[in-house]
């Protein structure tokens, strides 16, 4: 098991250098050019070069990539200037390994963006997944264990209209009504447990976790029916009940057990992708994480930000896969010895 | 009374297309001690009978009626509770397919304790010491360390083994087979079939056994129920319908046998046409489109009157769906020779 998992990494890790060349090259195959973008309408082609200089584009693509890769492994000094490093030290702004680059656009190192974005993001997908999970198979059992009734048609009608309405709807619509008009709950900003203690931190968290968890609900509410009827239409339910086993056992030791372990991966890798990918929820309730970053990078033709948060939350998504597979050999004895 | 009494027992399924009649009015007795086999093509209602007596259908999907008594008590009236009670203690049932049969997330000896913990207020440790019991019991070698294999650990056969452990492990009056030997290897289907034998001798269990293999019931069963299209069409001693069979149902069925020591002139003959539909089933006889003798019966009886069961020319409670004449005399004169001239020689 523990070779597996170093093998796994080891794959993972040359995924992700490949996701940084591949990145580079779509960054400057685009028909902008970052340089001139940054200059501004009247620039001259002189103010553009020393633009390109200043941003550090003037170097191939290539060459940009393995001083990145060389960043990541050894550090950099932004700019890498020895004249300037002589003349003026306090300019130049250090980069530790493992650097994953300078903003100059925002003028920190994307390291630091990271570290303020990335708590945001994390307490919000968390409380998110945790509404989810729990909303979707609680739900969802009931619908399949009710299969036909009103109370099933009435949960997956139900879970159907959330589907079906974008985010930035039920998003706006719980800020707009619960916070604001009813006023509820405060206006949602993101408050770490830090400054303000778990009480404040959740209670901010509230809204917006809700709005996500609320999308992503739905589709576990229907799945997790699916999984269970199949379930509990499986032979070994049937042995179940003829060895006299109670309802409730037969449903949550037998029928569950096998119903939610395709649940696992589907959750893991919605959590990853969810780390990043929660743009539009941050955007409503404006909460700075890292899918807002990742938007505001690719506004500005900020590379540096760009392959930061693009490598990120590639790692995100890579580990949950490997942690989702180690997962399933725990649950599924048929995966571990065979 | 006997120790298993059905009467008029019927399931139906009620669907947007009709009412599916699984098991139209089947009645039947069963001792301790002996064997019923229970035979039919796949659809004849045979396994939906049984899993009636278990009380498995739910009731949101099934409607049962008529009366099942074990030992007195009509199961189809006690309560739900009651019947779960009952299920697995006095009941056990053992099913065609022994791998998709057993959970395979658990350990063999788990689910097998399993079985014994819902009817028996014992620790685990005396649970788990019950289950290697029974599996070295039904035959498993060094059962102390099987007892830890998941299922799929197990062969075909040893997993059927674990089964019929599991079923026996609360030493029920009645054991249910459903086609306990289909998924198997012809050699491990004799073994199993040996094993249920020994084990019936010990438990002085009642068994029904479902199978559509003629041989199993030759080799099992004391007395024999033939169904068709959700109704028994014939029913008697085993001995009695393997010989004398007066139903062309039971004669498609004993032709089509093949057997290795069968005379090379002899014909595998199979039935003609496809089992009945059972939401819309054959008017009169349910047999009677696939039935090569309908023209004997005058008037076009067999179409349009339900033939009812009646005892075969011989008695000794051998019963009979048919309204052929004299179909003893058929059988001896034109279905004997067809199947096993042989037979007829040594008459």
């Amino acid at each position: 098991m523990f070779a597996y998992i170093v093998r796994r990494l080891f794959i993972g890790v040359i995924l992700l250098i490949v996701m940084s060349l591949v990145t580079f090259i779509l960054f400057f195959a685009s028909p902008v050019d970052p340089a001139r973008f940054a200059c501004g309408k009247n620039c001259s082609l002189a103010q553009i070069e020393q633009t390109r200089k200043a941003l550090g584009y003037d170097d191939g693509p290539l060459t940009q990539w393995t001083n990145f890769l060389e960043g990541v492994v050894v550090g950099r000094d932004y700019p890498d200037d020895p004249e300037l490093r002589k003349n003026a030290p306090e300019l130049i702004a250090d980069c530790a390994a493992p650097c994953l680059g300078y903003s100059r656009v925002n003028q920190v190192t994307v390291a630091s963006e990271i570290k303020e974005a990335f708590p945001v993001s994390l307490s919000l997908a968390i409380l998110a997944f945790i509404m989810w999970i729990a909303g979707g198979i609680l739900f969802g059992v009931i619908a399949a264990v009710t299969k036909g009734t009103v109370i099933d048609r009435g949960i997956v009608a139900f879970s159907l209209v959330f589907y079906a309405f974008p985010t930035f709807f039920i998003g706006l619509f719980l800020l707009k009504f619960i916070a604001i008009k009813w006023g509820l709950v405060d206006v949602p900003s993101y408050v770490s447990i830090g400054e303000g203690g778990v009480g404040t931190w959740l209670s901010n968290l509230f809204l917006p976790a809700l709005t996500l968890a609320l999308f992503f609900m739905a589709g576990y509410v229907r799945m997790t029916r699916a999984f269970v009827l199949e379930s509990m239409s499986e032979d070994y339910i049937r042995t179940a009940r003829a060895k006299g086993l109670k309802r409730g056992r037969v449903l949550y030791k037998h029928t569950m057990r096998a119903a939610l372990t395709p649940l696992v991966t589907m959750a893991g890798l919605d959590f990853a992708g969810l780390m990043g990918g929660a743009i539009i929820t941050e955007s409503v309730f404006n909460f700075n994480g890292l899918g807002k970053l990742v938007v505001d990078a690719n506004n500005t033709y900020d590379l540096p930000t760009l392959i930061g948060l693009v490598l990120l939350l590639g790692a995100f998504v890579i580990i949950a896969n490997i942690i989702v597979d180690v997962l399933y050999a725990v649950i599924d004895p048929r995966v571990r010895v065979g | 009374m006997s120790f298993l009494s059905v009467r008029d027992l019927r399931v139906h399924f009620p669907t947007v297309d009709g009412i599916v009649k699984a098991t139209d009015g089947l009645s039947f007795d069963l001792e301790k001690g002996k064997t019923l086999g229970i035979v039919g093509e796949s659809g004849s209602g045979k396994s939906v009978s049984t899993s009636a007596i278990l009380g498995l259908h739910r009731h949101t999907n099934a409607v049962v009626s008529g009366e099942i008594l074990l030992d007195g008590v009509d199961l189809l009236k006690i309560s739900d509770e009651d019947m779960r009670r009952r299920r697995g203690r006095d009941i056990a049932m053992i099913f065609q397919d022994p791998l998709s049969s057993m959970h395979p997330y658990y350990r063999v000896g788990n689910q097998i304790a399993e079985a014994y913990r819902v009817h028996h207020d014992v620790s685990r440790k005396a649970a788990r010491a019950r289950a290697i019991e029974m599996l070295d019991r039904v035959g498993i070698p060094q059962p102390d360390r099987r007892v830890d294999d998941y299922p799929h650990q197990f062969s075909g056969g040893m997993r059927q083994r674990a089964m019929i452990a599991m079923a026996l492990i609360n030493n029920p009056s009645l054991l249910i087979a459903d086609e306990p030997t289909t998924a198997l290897d012809v050699t491990v289907q004799a073994q199993i079939l040996d094993l249920l034998q020994d084990l019936q001798r010990d438990f002085d269990a009642a068994v029904m056994i479902i199978t559509h293999d003629l041989g199993v019931v030759a080799e099992m069963a004391h007395d024999v129920l033939v169904m068709y299209g959700g109704r028994c069409v014939e029913y008697g001693s085993t001995k009695e319908i393997l010989t004398h069979p007066e139903m062309p149902y039971t004669w498609g069925l004993l032709s089509s046998i093949p057997e290795v020591d069968a005379d090379p002139e002899a014909k595998l003959v199979p039935i003609p046409g496809n089992p009945p539909s059972l939401l819309s089933p054959p008017s009169g006889c349910h047999f009677h489109p696939r039935c090569a003798y309908r023209e004997r019966v005058p008037g076009d009886l067999c179409r349009t009157v339900t033939p009812e069961l009646t005892p075969g020319s011989r008695g000794d409670g051998h019963l009979k769906r048919c309204h052929l004449a004299n179909p003893e005399i058929v059988y001896e004169q034109e279905v004997l020779p067809q199947i096993a001239p042989d037979l007829v020689e040594e008459r």
